[in-house]
């Protein structure tokens, strides 16, 4: 791999969320159209149909793929492709868009990940039964396979996890489009309802339908369309070995964000993360998912989160502060739009227009989303220009 | 010599208190074995003929006949799904009885016949049933669930076959129509006086005339009875002394059905020694009954669960929902049988892995892998894999967790990542296990089991229960 390939050749000079949430009156079509065009108006652009060249789209489990955002926004004539990651779905459709800019075939594109399971007619995840052997549990169940042995060897406890669910959701509550803003007290979550050990219902994401959309252009360009423009220093996904099934794993971190983390540190140029990283997005489905990525990221040594959450090293006013918008778990999680959402947020925080959840002089943001048994990781690293 | 060499039985862990039935709580008094919401006639049937082929070679098994009268297909061979399960030979014969109570015997005899004709040295024979009562009607208190199986052979027999005497008899007695839900009978006091009590009898005295042996000859005699009063009836109408005849088991186990004879029969080869003679007498739509003599190699088998091991290992359920729920009686909004199911080209592609748990060993680095790769994970070799039976190795827990939200009858559902001996790491259910065993690095072994029944029909894959001791029987 190349390194210095695409650093900085991308700037995002323009970024739009619809509300996420139960949206029961949104179509897809309105949700798209909402975060689509809020990313126009933010890029300045008045005509899109001139401007935007090609459009890379995350859906997870769309329902008539491209032609889903190619109708809505009316943008044909030009290449729209669908990219489906898992729950990095959002974040490979961005990538995809930054090599289309980076290799110099567009000027302008636009990324739009999008989700609707709430028409869906159920509450949580449902569980496809078409074979006998792939679905022993629930994505709950799944995440959960690192607790038993994780809580044995470094002492965590449910206690740790419940702080995370804690600090997201008053984070949540300073987020303009989140769907919870509801603080909550570790007591709370202890007492809710068990989803999955040791996951209580606080302890994972909401299911929410959502949508959010990144215009991206050559650096060249950017300053055509704003002064405050973001630079794309790094993506990467990596794929590991199920864990289900992985002879090695060793039940104490998730080994896609590791592989995932080594490409994007060296495209970035990163050794030190919990230094060289100012505000981080990660994917808190479950909670403990941010807790092994706090570690896996080298945000911290490994068996050393409960300490650091102990500390609030990853709250607001700490030393790096993670999910600055509530994350999935205020968010809720419609797959494809999740990685889109957390750049929306990270460039918010790098043009200092994040409201009472600045992060004071953010200068490098890292978005990270973690899917499947998990056995796929999608990161980006963003820097203000 | 022709005879059984071996055999085995189950009974399922699960036991209704029959006093739940009424409304009433607690446990302590009668109770009966009801299969789990993951088992059925066909799971309780492998787990016992793995008891049977416990350090016998499976791959000289000739044939598989299996005797129920609940097997899940009317259209669909069993025998062919036991077969598979136990990793069978590709040539074993395979048939299925059913249709009467006596369908295990008949199932017995049928392996008798095709060792003694030279069709098959070695016969395997499943009986196996989980009849199913009206709720609270009075046969739903004496019916209970369970599963005996033989090897039948040529050579080694730990119990020679000697002589059998058999009476058909027409009787509307006890019947299920197609299409009915539930077992029916006729009044009770017609049905033992011109049902059970003569027609047993009547094939007992004809083997006993054939023979010239008499009640006295017998140390042991396994009798099928509908009930407690009608088993002592039978014995003391036969001539047979009580303490000769092996204990009915009701208010534990309940009628097995097809199994009930069967498995009183393994009881007695449990207990039997070198040169006592045995009887066994089954009935329905007729009887018959059967003389034979343990040998010497009796006391050379080995160790296995059957009978004694199986009632000594239980557990109450909470609720008669919990009975009534996996067997579809209590209403729900969703019926996971409606949902579109399977495919059967997958099922057809995995059998070998989903059924008969075979996996993948790396020739080059040795490395074990299921479901089976082409590439291996540690040293990426092609196709250069030999197929391996995990069924009947042992393996670790290495993570688990309780999952509340996965649908099944009795959350939370228990599920972890197993090693299994060799080094292949596969995502099970567990089953028949507390919330307080559940710990990492918990020696298990691998259990049969339906999965589900999307499809509208069982679909079946293994699940990993913990190991227990087979030596001394749990309390």
């Amino acid at each position: 791999m190349n390194a210095d390939a695409i650093r900085d050749k991308t700037a995002i000079v323009g970024v739009g969320c619809c509300k996420f949430g139960e949206n029961w009156t949104q179509s897809p079509e309105d949700m798209i159209v909402e975060a689509a065009y809020e990313a126009y108006a933010d890029a300045g652009i008045d005509d899109p149909q001139r401007r935007i060249e090609a459009v890379f789209c995350g859906a997870a489990y769309p329902s008539r793929g491209t032609a889903e955002v190619a109708e809505s926004l009316k943008l044909f004539d030009r290449p729209v492709s669908l990219v489906q990651n898992y729950c990095a779905t959002g974040t490979d459709a961005f990538r995809y868009g930054v090599f289309s800019v980076a290799c110099g075939l567009y000027d302008t594109v636009l990324v739009v990940g999008f989700d609707k399971p709430k028409d869906r007619g159920v509450s949580g995840p449902s569980v496809m039964m078409s074979g006998v052997r792939e679905l022993p549990a629930t994505p709950a169940g799944w995440f959960a396979l690192c607790a038993a042995r994780y809580f044995e060897k470094y002492g965590a406890t449910r206690e740790d996890l419940a702080r995370i669910a804690v600090k997201n959701h008053h984070n949540g509550t300073l987020a303009p489009k989140s769907m919870l803003k509801r603080e909550i007290t570790v007591e709370d979550v202890l007492k809710a309802r068990m989803i999955s050990w040791p996951f209580g219902l606080y302890d994972c994401a909401a299911q929410s339908d959502g949508a959010a959309a990144v215009v991206l252009t050559r650096r060249e360009l950017a300053k055509t369309f704003r002064n405050d423009f973001v630079l794309v220093r790094a993506v990467a996904i990596a794929l590991a070995p199920n864990p289900q099934s992985d002879p090695t794993f060793d039940f104490l971190g998730w080994k896609p964000t590791v592989y995932a983390a080594r490409q994007a540190y060296a495209m970035a140029g990163i050794a030190d993360p919990r230094r060289d990283i100012d505000v981080a997005q990660v994917h808190d489905c479950f909670t403990l998912t941010e807790l092994l990525t706090y570690e896996d990221l080298g945000f911290c040594d490994k068996g050393a989160a409960k300490e650091h959450i102990a500390a609030g090293t990853f709250a607001l006013k700490g030393e790096l502060p993670v999910n600055t918008d509530g994350g999935l778990k205020s968010f809720g999680h419609p797959t494809g739009a999740t990685g889109v959402r957390m750049i929306y947020e990270n460039v918010l925080q790098l043009q200092n227009r994040a409201g009472p959840r600045q992060i004071k002089d953010a200068a490098t943001a890292l978005s990270h989303n973690i899917g499947g048994a998990p056995q796929t990781c999608g990161m980006t690293i963003l820097a203000r220009s | 010599m022709i005879g059984i060499c071996s055999y085995g039985a189950y009974v399922p862990a699960t036991r209704l208190p029959l006093a739940l039935i009424g409304g009433a709580r607690g446990e302590g008094g009668p109770e009966k074995a009801v299969a789990s919401y993951d088992e059925d006639a066909i799971t309780m049937g492998v787990t016992a003929a793995v008891e049977c082929l416990r350090g016998f070679d499976r791959t000289a098994v000739d044939a598989v006949f299996v005797g129920s009268t609940t097997l899940p297909y009317h259209e669909k061979l069993a025998a062919s799904i036991v077969a598979k399960a136990l990793d069978l030979r590709r040539d074993v014969a395979t048939a299925d009885y059913g249709g009467s109570l006596r369908a295990g015997a008949s199932a017995l005899r049928g392996a008798l016949d095709a060792v003694t004709a030279g069709t098959a040295r070695s016969a395997l024979v499943v009986a196996s049933d989980c009849r199913l009562a009206a709720p609270r009607s009075p046969l739903e208190r004496s019916i209970g669930d369970g599963a005996a199986a033989f090897l039948v052979g040529d050579s080694r027999c730990i119990a020679a076959y000697e002589a059998l005497h058999a009476v058909a008899d027409e009787i509307l007695d006890v019947w299920r129509a197609a299409g009915d839900a539930f077992v029916h009978t006729w009044e009770e006091r017609f049905v033992l006086e011109h049902g059970h009590r003569s027609v047993l009898i009547e094939a007992l005295r004809g083997l006993f005339q054939q023979t010239g042996l008499g009640p006295a000859d017998f140390s042991r005699a396994a009798l099928y009875a509908p009930d407690a009063a009608s088993h002592q009836a039978a014995a003391r109408a036969a001539g047979l002394a009580a303490d000769r005849v092996q204990p009915a088991l009701f208010g534990r186990l309940g009628n097995t059905g097809a199994a009930f004879a069967p498995m009183l029969f393994v009881g007695a080869l449990e207990e039997a020694r070198p040169g006592e003679r045995l009887l066994f007498a089954s009935y329905g739509d007729g009887a018959e009954a059967s003389a034979w003599r343990a040998t010497a190699e009796i006391e050379k088998l080995g160790r296995r669960r059957a009978l004694g091991w199986h009632l000594g290992r239980r557990r109450a359920i909470g609720s008669y929902a919990t009975y009534l729920r996996p067997r579809h009686l209590e209403a729900t909004e969703h019926d996971v049988r409606q949902a579109p199911g399977i495919s059967a080209t997958v099922h057809f592609r995995e059998r070998d892995s989903d059924l008969s748990f075979r996996g993948a060993h790396c020739r080059r680095c040795s490395a074990e892998h299921f479901p089976p790769q082409r590439v291996c994970y540690r040293c990426h070799a092609r196709d250069d894999f030999e197929s391996v039976r995990l069924s009947d190795r042992q393996g670790r827990l290495l993570s688990w967790t309780l999952d509340h939200f996965f649908p099944t009858p009795e959350p939370p559902l228990a599920a972890g990542v197993v090693e299994i001996e060799g080094g292949a790491r596969v995502y099970l259910q567990l089953t028949d296990v507390t919330s307080d065993e559940l710990r990492c690095e918990l020696p298990v072994e691998f259990v049969f089991r339906r999965i589900h029944e999307v499809g509208g029909k069982p679909n079946y894959f293994w699940k990993a229960t913990p190991l227990r001791d087979m030596r001394s029987e749990p309390q």
